[in-house]
C-alpha cells in the first residue's frame, strides 16, 4: 500500500429527523408508522399539488452549512433534477445543484482520528427530499411513500481522505454532529445516513495537490452503514491495486459501482460515458428568496454546544478527567443523560462515575440506548442521594442499582428497606443497651482482651440486622468502652 | 333562454327577490349544457347531479359556472382532456375551485380543453375537438376551448380557464367574449394540473368585464399551498369599476399593429388591424392618451421561439409523475419502464410527445446553455422592455391573433411567419405574470374578433377599469353566439 496513496471523497446523505412535517409537505416527518400513513397528495404527485418549503429544515441545514464553516448563499434556490424511478412520484426530485448555489459551499470539518486533528474540505452541503422507500420480493415490490419528501442533507467533500478507518471516523464525527446540533438521529439503523463512496489510488511519491496525479475515480452508490463504507473502500483499493500490479489499471474508466454488502464486493453499474443527464433547472414553484442576514445570526447563535465543546466543559468546568468526558460525549443520548443528572443536583463526578462505570456497561450488556434505560436521572439521583446522606453504603448502592434494574422498581423501595442508621443518639442508646448486659465482656476488654471490639461491632449489627452505620458504630462503641 | 344569458349581477338580484331560484338556473344550464354539448363538444363531463345553493349576499351563491377539465375537483372526473388520466377522480379540490365553493357557486360541468392545456386549437382533448358556437366549421382556438365555447353560447355567465401561452384570451377572442387572466399568483394554482409552472395562470371566460372582475375577486387569495401566490387582501376589482379613464395612458406596439409589417395581408387581417385602430379612437374619445411606441424587432421575432422553448422544458418536466403506476391506467410491462413506456405511449397525443420530446432535448446538459437559458434571457429582455412601458403607460392595447376564428380543416398550416408575432404576443403578458385581459371589439367574416389589454403587475384593477370603459364604448357586451340563440 505504501506505493499507493488513496484518495477518498464523500457523499454522505442524512435525514433532517427534527422537523415535525417534510421539507416540501405538510405530512409528518416520522421514522415510525405503518407503510403509506405519512402522506400529503404532495408526496404522491397527485396532479396540480405544489411543493411548500419548510423554513425549520431550510433553517437547520443554514446551521449545518456554518458548523461546517460554508458559505451561505444570498438566496435560497432549489432546483429539479429529473429522471424516472418508481421510488420517485413527481418524476424529479427537488433538489440544489451547485447552481446558482446551494445551502452552503466551499467549507471544511476537522475531527480527531488517531489522536490527532484530520482535516476534510466540504465542497457543497445541499438541502433535498427524500425518496419513498421500495422493498423488494420475489415478484413484487412495495412502495413507502412515507419517506418520500422526508428532508435530506447531501454534504459531498472533497477526496481529502486516505482510508478507510479515517472515512469511518470522519462520518462518526458528522453522526455526531448531527447528533448534537438537533438536526437528526443520523441513525443509520433507521436508514437516515446513507453514502455514496469515491476513490482513487496514485502513486504515493507524486504530489497529491496536484489533481492531474490523480487515479481514476470509482464511485460506489448506496451504501448504508459505516460498516459497509469501511468494507467498501478496503474492498474497492485493493482492487484498484490489483489492476495496477497486473498492468490493468489504464484501461479501467471512470465509472460507477454498487456495493454488494451479501459478497462484500462492487459491480459495475455504469461508466461515465453513460452517466445519467439529470437535465437539472430551477424549480419554479418554490420563488427564489433573500435570506436575511438578521436571520442567520439568530441561527449561528443558536447552534447548540456540540460534542468538543462539552467535552471542554467537563473538564474545565466540571472538573472531569480527559477519559471521563470522552467518554461522555462519545453519544449525545448519553452526554444529555448526563447533564440532566447534573442538572438536578447529582454531584458531576459522582453522576460521571456512575455513568461511564456502571450505565454504560448495563447499557452494553443488554444493547440498548440510554433512552431504553430503566434508570432515568431522578431516580439514580435517589441512590446518590441516599449515598451522600449515608442512609445507605456504597456496597448497598450497587446492590440497589442492580435490584432495581433487575425488578424495574423505582430505587426508593430498597432504599428504605435498607437504609442505614446513622443517627448518632440511636446508635448510642442501641449500643448502651447491648453494653448493660454484656458487663463480663467489658471488663474481660478493658483486661487486654481488645479483640472484644469486634464482637461488640457483631452484637451492633446483629440487633440492627446489618443496617447500623459501621463507622459510626465503631466510634460510638469506642467511647462508650472508653468512659 | 330564459336567464343564462343574464349577467351575475342580474342573476344575483333575481335570485334575492325570489324571482327565480337557484335549482332553476341550475335546471336551464343542465339543459344547454346537453344541447351545446351535442352540437359543440365543449364538455368532458355534465354534472347532472349538480345541488342548488343557499342565496347569500355573494353575488355568486346559487349560480351555476363551468370548470375547465385541468382544475382538480374533489370526487368529479378530472381529465385534463388526456387519456392518461381518463378516468381519474381526485380526492381535493383546487383552492380557486374551493373559494367558489365557499362563495355558494354551483359547478355544472366540467370542459374540454387541448390536452393540458397544450394547445391552441381545442382540438386535441381525448373527448374530441371543439367547434366554434358562432360558426361550427370554425376553431374556438385553446386551450380553453370549451370554457369559451360554453360562456360564448350563454350555458352560462362564466367558465374558468387557465392560460399558459393564451389560453384564455385567445379563444374569449375568437368565441366574441371576456378573457381575463390576473396578475400570476393572484389566484392561486394548486391544484391546476401544471403545464408550464412559471407561465400557468388561473383566470376566467365571462361575457363582460364586470363578471370576470366579480369572479377573480371570489377565485383569488394567497394560499399556503401555492408559495407563488400573494395577498391581494386589499384589491377589491369590481369595487375599482368606475369607467374613469380619462387621462390614463396606454401604447399599441408599431412592430405588431402596423398593416406595412404584413406585405402578403389577407383581407381578414387588413380588416382586423383597421378595426383595431377604429377601437382605439373610442379609447381616445375617452380621454384615453393613445400613442405609437417601438419594440426592437429582433426581440419580437425571437419571442414565439422562447416562449416554446420554456413551455416545451416546463412541461416535460412537470408532466413526469404520469406514468400510469400512481394514479390513471396502469401500462403493461415486464418492469416498471415498460409500464410506464406503455402508459404514456398509449396516453399522450402526438402533439404533446413531440413537445416533449423538444423540451427534453432543450433540457439536456449540452443544450441547456444555447436554448433553455437564452430563452430566458429572451423572457427577461421582454419582460423589461414591458416593464419599461408601465413605467410610462397604464396598459399595451394590441389585437388578438391576425383575425377571427381558424377554419377546422388545415387548422395546423404553418402561420406565415410574418404575422406569427401577431398570433404569439400574448405570451408576453406569460412571461411577465402581467394582468391581461381580451375583450371583443368587433366582427369579421361574420365572426367575432377581440383585442386585448396588459398592464404591470399588481395594476389588475387600473387594467380591468381601462376595459370595463372600453367595452361601454361598443355592443359586444353580454353578447350569445347566434348558433344557440337561434336554436332555442
Amino acid at each position: 500500500m505504501t506505493k499507493y496513496l488513496a484518495k477518498i471523497g464523500l457523499e454522505m446523505h442524512c435525514e433532517i429527523s427534527k422537523t415535525k412535517s417534510k421539507v416540501f409537505s405538510s405530512a409528518k416527518n416520522s421514522f415510525s408508522g405503518s407503510p403509506n400513513s405519512n402522506v400529503r397528495p404532495v408526496d404522491m404527485a397527485f396532479p396540480g399539488t405544489l411543493p411548500v418549503v419548510n423554513k425549520e429544515a431550510v433553517r437547520l441545514s443554514l446551521m449545518a452549512s456554518m458548523i461546517l464553516h460554508c458559505t451561505q448563499p444570498e438566496y435560497m434556490y432549489f432546483e429539479r433534477k429529473n429522471y424516472y424511478y418508481p421510488d420517485l412520484p413527481k418524476g424529479y426530485q427537488i433538489t440544489q445543484n451547485t447552481k446558482p448555489i446551494p445551502v452552503g459551499t466551499d467549507g471544511y470539518v476537522e475531527f480527531e482520528y488517531n489522536g490527532e486533528l484530520h482535516k476534510v474540505r466540504i465542497n457543497n452541503i445541499h438541502l433535498e427530499e427524500d425518496t419513498a422507500s421500495l422493498d423488494h420480493y420475489y415478484s413484487t415490490s412495495n412502495i413507502d411513500y412515507n419517506r418520500a419528501g422526508i428532508p435530506l442533507l447531501e454534504l459531498v467533500t472533497e477526496p481529502d481522505l486516505h482510508s478507510a478507518d479515517e472515512a469511518v471516523a470522519f462520518l462518526e464525527h458528522m453522526r455526531s454532529i448531527y447528533q448534537y446540533a438537533n438536526i437528526s438521529d443520523a441513525d443509520s439503523k433507521k436508514g437516515q445516513i446513507r453514502c455514496d463512496v469515491n476513490v482513487s489510488i496514485m502513486d504515493a511519491s507524486l504530489d497529491e495537490n496536484n489533481p492531474d496525479n490523480w487515479g481514476t475515480k470509482v464511485e460506489m452508490k448506496n451504501v448504508n452503514s459505516f460498516g459497509g463504507v469501511r468494507d467498501a473502500i478496503n474492498y474497492e483499493i485493493n482492487r484498484q491495486i490489483e489492476l495496477k500490479e497486473t498492468g490493468k489499471y489504464a484501461e479501467m474508466e471512470q465509472q460507477t459501482r454498487r456495493w454488494d454488502e451479501e459478497s462484500g464486493t462492487t459491480k459495475f453499474m455504469r461508466s461515465k460515458v453513460d452517466e445519467i443527464d439529470y437535465k437539472y433547472f430551477v424549480e419554479p414553484n418554490i420563488p427564489k428568496f433573500k435570506i436575511d442576514p438578521e436571520w442567520l445570526k439568530e441561527i449561528k447563535n443558536s447552534i447548540p454546544m456540540l460534542a468538543l465543546d462539552r467535552k471542554n466543559k467537563y473538564i474545565n468546568e466540571l472538573g472531569l478527567s480527559n477519559y471521563d468526558a470522552t467518554v461522555l460525549v462519545k453519544e449525545k443520548a448519553i452526554s444529555d443523560y448526563f447533564e440532566e443528572c447534573v442538572n438536578i443536583g447529582i454531584d458531576p463526578k459522582r453522576a460521571a462515575n456512575w455513568v461511564t462505570v456502571n450505565i454504560i456497561s448495563e447499557l452494553n450488556k443488554d444493547s440498548i440506548s440510554i433512552d431504553e434505560f430503566y434508570l432515568r436521572p431522578k431516580e439514580l439521583k435517589l441512590i446518590t442521594d441516599a449515598l451522600e446522606s449515608n442512609k445507605i453504603s456504597s456496597k448497598q448502592a450497587k446492590e440497589i442499582f442492580t435490584k432495581s434494574l433487575e425488578e424495574k422498581k423505582s430505587p426508593q423501595e430498597f432504599i428504605n428497606a435498607n437504609s442505614q442508621i446513622s443517627d448518632t443518639q440511636e446508635l448510642t442508646t442501641i449500643i448502651k443497651n447491648i453494653l448493660a448486659t454484656h458487663q463480663e465482656q467489658i471488663a474481660d476488654y478493658h483486661n487486654g482482651h481488645t479483640n472484644l471490639f469486634d464482637y461488640f461491632v457483631g452484637q451492633v449489627m446483629k440487633e440492627t440486622k446489618g443496617k447500623a452505620n459501621p463507622v459510626m458504630t465503631k466510634e460510638i462503641l469506642k467511647q462508650e468502652l472508653d468512659k | 333562454m330564459k336567464y343564462m344569458h343574464k349577467t351575475i349581477e342580474e342573476l344575483h338580484e333575481l335570485l334575492k327577490n325570489g324571482e327565480v331560484t337557484s335549482e332553476e338556473l341550475i335546471q336551464e344550464s343542465l339543459e344547454l349544457s346537453h344541447k351545446v354539448q351535442e352540437k359543440y363538444n365543449a364538455f368532458v363531463t355534465i354534472l347532472d347531479d349538480a345541488k342548488p345553493r343557499e342565496i347569500t349576499d355573494n353575488l355568486l351563491s346559487g349560480i351555476p359556472y363551468g370548470i375547465k377539465d385541468n382544475y382538480s375537483t374533489k370526487g368529479i372526473l378530472s381529465t385534463g382532456s388526456s387519456n392518461t388520466l381518463k378516468d381519474y377522480v381526485p380526492f381535493f379540490s383546487a383552492t380557486a375551485v374551493l373559494n367558489l365553493e365557499k362563495a355558494g357557486a354551483v359547478p355544472v360541468n366540467k370542459t374540454v380543453l387541448d390536452e393540458f392545456g397544450m394547445g391552441g386549437t381545442g382540438t386535441t382533448g381525448h373527448t374530441g375537438i371543439v367547434k366554434n358556437p358562432w360558426n361550427p366549421t370554425r376553431m374556438c382556438a385553446g386551450s380553453s376551448a370549451g370554457s369559451a365555447c360554453a360562456v360564448a353560447s350563454g350555458v352560462y355567465p362564466y367558465a374558468l380557464g387557465s392560460d399558459t401561452g393564451d389560453s384564455i384570451r385567445k379563444p374569449a377572442a375568437y368565441c366574441g367574449i371576456v378573457g381575463y387572466k390576473p396578475t400570476y399568483g393572484m389566484i392561486s394554482r394548486y391544484g391546476l394540473f401544471a403545464f408550464a409552472s412559471s407561465l400557468d395562470h388561473c383566470g376566467v371566460l365571462t361575457r363582460n368585464v364586470q363578471d370576470a372582475a366579480i369572479v377573480v375577486d371570489a377565485m383569488k387569495g394567497i394560499d399556503p399551498n401555492d408559495m407563488t401566490s400573494w395577498d391581494s387582501e386589499n384589491i377589491h376589482l369590481r369595487a375599482s369599476l368606475n369607467g374613469q379613464v380619462k387621462g390614463k395612458k396606454v401604447c399599441y406596439i408599431k412592430e405588431i399593429c402596423d398593416i406595412a409589417n404584413y406585405p402578403h395581408a389577407n383581407a381578414e387581417l387588413k380588416e382586423h388591424l383597421a378595426n383595431f385602430h377604429r377601437t382605439l379612437d373610442n379609447l381616445k374619445n375617452l380621454g384615453v392618451t393613445v400613442e405609437e411606441v417601438s419594440v426592437d424587432r429582433t426581440l419580437l421575432n425571437a419571442e414565439p421561439a422562447t416562449y416554446v422553448t420554456i413551455s416545451c422544458a416546463e412541461a416535460t418536466s412537470n408532466m413526469s409523475n404520469l406514468t400510469g403506476i400512481i394514479f390513471g391506467p396502469r401500462g403493461a410491462g415486464e418492469n416498471y419502464i415498460a409500464m410506464m413506456k406503455d402508459h404514456r405511449t398509449k396516453g399522450f397525443s402526438p402533439l404533446i410527445k413531440r413537445r416533449f420530446v423538444i423540451g427534453s432535448y432543450i433540457l439536456q446538459r449540452e443544450n441547456q446553455e444555447r436554448y433553455f437559458k437564452n430563452a430566458q434571457r429572451v423572457r427577461r429582455l421582454l419582460v423589461d422592455r414591458w416593464k419599461e412601458l408601465f413605467a410610462t403607460y397604464d396598459a399595451v392595447i394590441l389585437p388578438v391573433g391576425s383575425g377571427p376564428a381558424k377554419p377546422l380543416e388545415n387548422s395546423n398550416t404553418k402561420l406565415d411567419s410574418n404575422s406569427e408575432i401577431l398570433e404569439e404576443h400574448l405570451q408576453i403578458g406569460n412571461f411577465g405574470g402581467f394582468p391581461s385581459i381580451t375583450i371583443p371589439n368587433g366582427f369579421i367574416s361574420g365572426l367575432p374578433v377581440g383585442i386585448n389589454i396588459t398592464g404591470n403587475c399588481y395594476d389588475d384593477a387600473n387594467v380591468l377599469n381601462i376595459a370595463y370603459a372600453l367595452e361601454n364604448t361598443m355592443n359586444y357586451r353580454n353578447q350569445i353566439a347566434k348558433e344557440v340563440t337561434n336554436h332555442d
